[in-house]
């Protein structure tokens, strides 16, 4: 499977060989735990193994929590107060799920970032790099329709406002928005098929985490050098890389303990920090919140919906060519969706030979801007639209986009890298010192 | 990532100065109370949840409801800690029309609180948790942070926030508070000094009766907060211990590889 040389599972007894010759699972199993890893793998490599805990801790606690909730827009509310007062150690999974959600973002956004930066998007990683966004959309439309559930004030008016976006879409919008939602607004035929996704979409997410692996495992892990794992022979590859397991594995545990005794800490003594309080009002179509704003992990993309509004001159310039179909609100879904079309397309748009940021001199600061820039959008989602905000949330997501459109195709051209280490093991014996480089036993 | 939101929430204070005060004309003042249950290690005040459950029955109920909340949760751990006798007491003076017999009986443990009396009286039973007084200011959440402050604090500022300033409008009667997040409050003072005897004799000035039932609005809201911060003390110091054992097995595991960590395997 992998790409890379590496020792594979032999059957030895009479019943290993029987099952190997009709289902080569152990085999499977063997060659993914063992798979050969680049050891120059730093801290940042540690977030998918988090990412496979939370997708996992999602789905447990989720079906427990199915099991005491009532999807019904009468009840939902009251059954979600059941979970939390009357069901044994309800008031935990329902945090845990509420606060896990905000752990999985959090993972999958340093992740993202993380290959953005070592340019793990590049050749010969590109269909990984376009499993992982359909994961992060898979995520986002489950996170969506998940805070939908408890059917406080965000809940119902966060629904409204995000499938009013598909309305926005000229002539078929009206019939494609009613259609999601099962009705003229909001309401309990909307709530039920929401609930239904919600609990089948994370096993969507499951099978294609499956796809990324086994992607990612036929390539080989991208690294801090970006250099590729030498394959001419088994013995070169030895030198450049270590079996996954018990290496990163430990490691990777280490990390993701570190991990939840934050997430623990923030369970335990602030579950309701990164959330909306109105979630609290239970939902009422008479009463809109001052400010509909949903969830932290969606701010920068909201940021963007929001930013083209119809005095800006690109909106003005799309509604005159377009003969009026492209107004405002469809500019600006159509902004929310290309903003994560453009980074789906990095693979295409980064014109750099070279891999990995550590050896791209301009490169590196207009990556360091659009950290920045990502952190802009998702405070200035989070304010009331006009005034100020209304500037910053422009200049923010102009960046976004010159970034992936203008600066990355520009930047292979232009700039002048710097010397990349030859092989994955000089750069591990520079940073470790020339040591011992046979693998403990 | 730190050093980004920093830099964010700097820029952020820089640009948008005074830019929510002149949204709505009027800046809520929230105050920042000094709360027994606030921070990881803070619990409940048993005495003071008694206390605000006596002013709840003898001023709020008259038109607020705590429909999510049942009498026997009044006998939990964690919270007021009544005994089974005293909580039957209690629910007994309140009639509900079961709707099983269509009969008109008095409460037992097992139901819930009554429902407001008035449409424009809210129910309680989530009000702490409910109202942004901690997400200010600009949204960062430092309040809450870094002061404790929430939902109980907002309750208690709108309780004392009076300034004895009435107006009319459309028929109804609003009241300046200056905690309120229009300024005006359709709810009049419902707080005076000695409204509420308590049996102990505790100090009973209007702010005290406001503290003494915004926590226990708290408790309403979160009836489980001191066995979820138990939970969460627990799992600090068991992940604590399994990182430090993590730790060290990695760095056992990688010795023989980058030698220079730890004991090179044998």
């Amino acid at each position: 499977m992998s790409g890379i040389p590496h020792d594979h599972y032999e059957p030895r007894t009479g019943g290993q060989k029987w099952l190997h010759s009709r289902l080569p699972i152990v085999g499977l199993m063997y060659d993914t735990i063992m798979l050969p890893t680049p050891k120059n793998l730093n801290w940042m490599w540690i977030w998918g193994i988090v990412l496979t805990f939370c997708l996992l801790l999602q789905i447990i606690t989720g079906i427990v929590l199915v099991m005491h909730y009532t999807p019904h827009v009468d009840l939902a509310f009251a059954s979600v107060e059941h979970i939390m007062r009357d069901v044994n150690g309800g008031y935990m999974l329902r945090y845990l799920h509420a606060n896990g959600a905000s752990l999985f973002f959090i993972a999958v956004y340093l992740h993202i970032f993380r290959g953005l930066f070592y340019g793990s998007y590049k050749a010969p990683r590109e269909v990984t790099w376009i499993i992982g966004m359909l994961i992060y959309l898979a995520m986002m439309a489950t996170a969506f329709m998940g805070y939908v559930l408890p059917w406080g004030q965000m809940s119902f008016w966060g629904a409204t406002v995000i499938t009013g976006l598909f309305g926005a879409i000229p002539g078929i919008g009206e019939p494609i928005q009613t259609w999601l939602l099962g009705g003229p607004a909001v309401d309990n035929a909307t709530l039920n098929r929401f609930f239904s996704l919600h609990y089948l979409l994370p096993f969507v997410i499951a099978g294609l985490v499956g796809v990324h692996i086994w992607a990612f495992h036929t390539t080989g892990n991208n690294n801090p050098t970006g250099v590729e794992v030498r394959r001419t022979s088994k013995e070169e590859a030895e030198r450049d890389t270590l079996p996954f397991w018990p290496y990163f594995v430990m490691k990777d545990l280490f990390a993701l303990a570190v991990i939840l005794l934050v997430f623990f800490a923030v369970v335990g003594f602030m579950p309701n920090y990164l959330g909306h309080p109105d979630n609290y009002l239970e939902a009422n179509a008479l009463a809109t919140p001052a400010h509909i704003v949903p969830e932290w992990y969606f701010l920068p993309f909201y940021a963007i919906l929001r930013a083209f509004t119809a005095d800006v001159w690109v909106v003005q310039l799309a509604n005159f060519v377009s003969f009026g179909l492209i107004d405002a609100k469809f500019f600006g879904v159509l902004a929310m969706f290309g903003a994560i079309a453009v980074m789906a397309l990095a693979p295409w748009l980064d014109t750099s030979s070279v891999r990995s940021g550590r050896y791209r001199p301009m490169f590196k600061w207009w990556f360091a801007l659009l950290c920045v820039d990502f952190m802009v959008l998702m405070w200035v989602g989070a304010m009331p639209a006009g005034g100020i905000y209304a500037w910053i949330s422009l200049i923010a997501s102009a960046y976004w986009f010159g970034y992936f459109l203008i600066i990355l195709p520009l930047l292979g051209v232009i700039e002048k890298p710097l010397q990349q280490p030859a092989t994955i093991e000089d750069d591990f014996a520079a940073h470790y010192g020339a040591a011992n480089t046979t693998p403990a036993e | 990532m730190i050093r980004n939101i920093t830099f964010s929430a700097l820029a952020a204070f820089a640009l948008a100065g005074g830019a929510m005060a002149a949204e709505t004309g009027h800046t809520p003042i929230v105050e920042d109370f000094a709360f027994s249950f606030e921070g990881p290690f803070g619990t409940y005040d048993q005495a003071q949840l008694q206390r605000g459950l006596q002013v709840y029955t003898e001023v709020c109920a008259s038109c607020h409801g705590l429909k999510y909340v049942t009498y026997r949760a009044l006998g939990e751990e964690g919270g007021l800690g009544y005994s089974d006798r005293e909580i039957r007491a209690y629910a007994g003076q309140f009639d509900i029309d079961d709707p099983e017999t269509g009969d008109t009986r008095s409460r037992v443990p097992t139901d819930h609180f009554p429902s407001s009396q008035y449409e424009g009286a809210p129910d309680l039973s989530l009000m702490a948790k409910a109202r942004a007084g901690f997400h200010g200011p600009y949204g960062l959440g430092i309040n809450q942070f870094v002061k404790g402050m929430g939902g109980p604090e907002h309750i208690a500022s709108i309780l004392i926030g009076y300034t004895g300033e009435e107006k009319e409008e459309a028929g109804t009667t609003f009241y300046e508070n200056t905690a309120f997040s229009t300024g005006w409050i359709a709810m009049p003072p419902p707080l005076s000094d000695g409204l509420v005897e308590y049996a102990d004799g505790h100090p009973n000035d209007a702010r005290q009766l406001s503290e003494d039932v915004s926590a226990f609005l708290m408790w309403t809201a979160e009836p489980k907060m001191m066995a979820r911060k138990h939970t969460g003390f627990l799992a600090v110091v068991l992940l604590t211990l399994l990182s430090s054992l993590l730790y060290l097995t990695n760095k056992r595991i990688w010795a023989g590889v980058n030698g220079r960590k730890g004991h090179p395997a044998e």
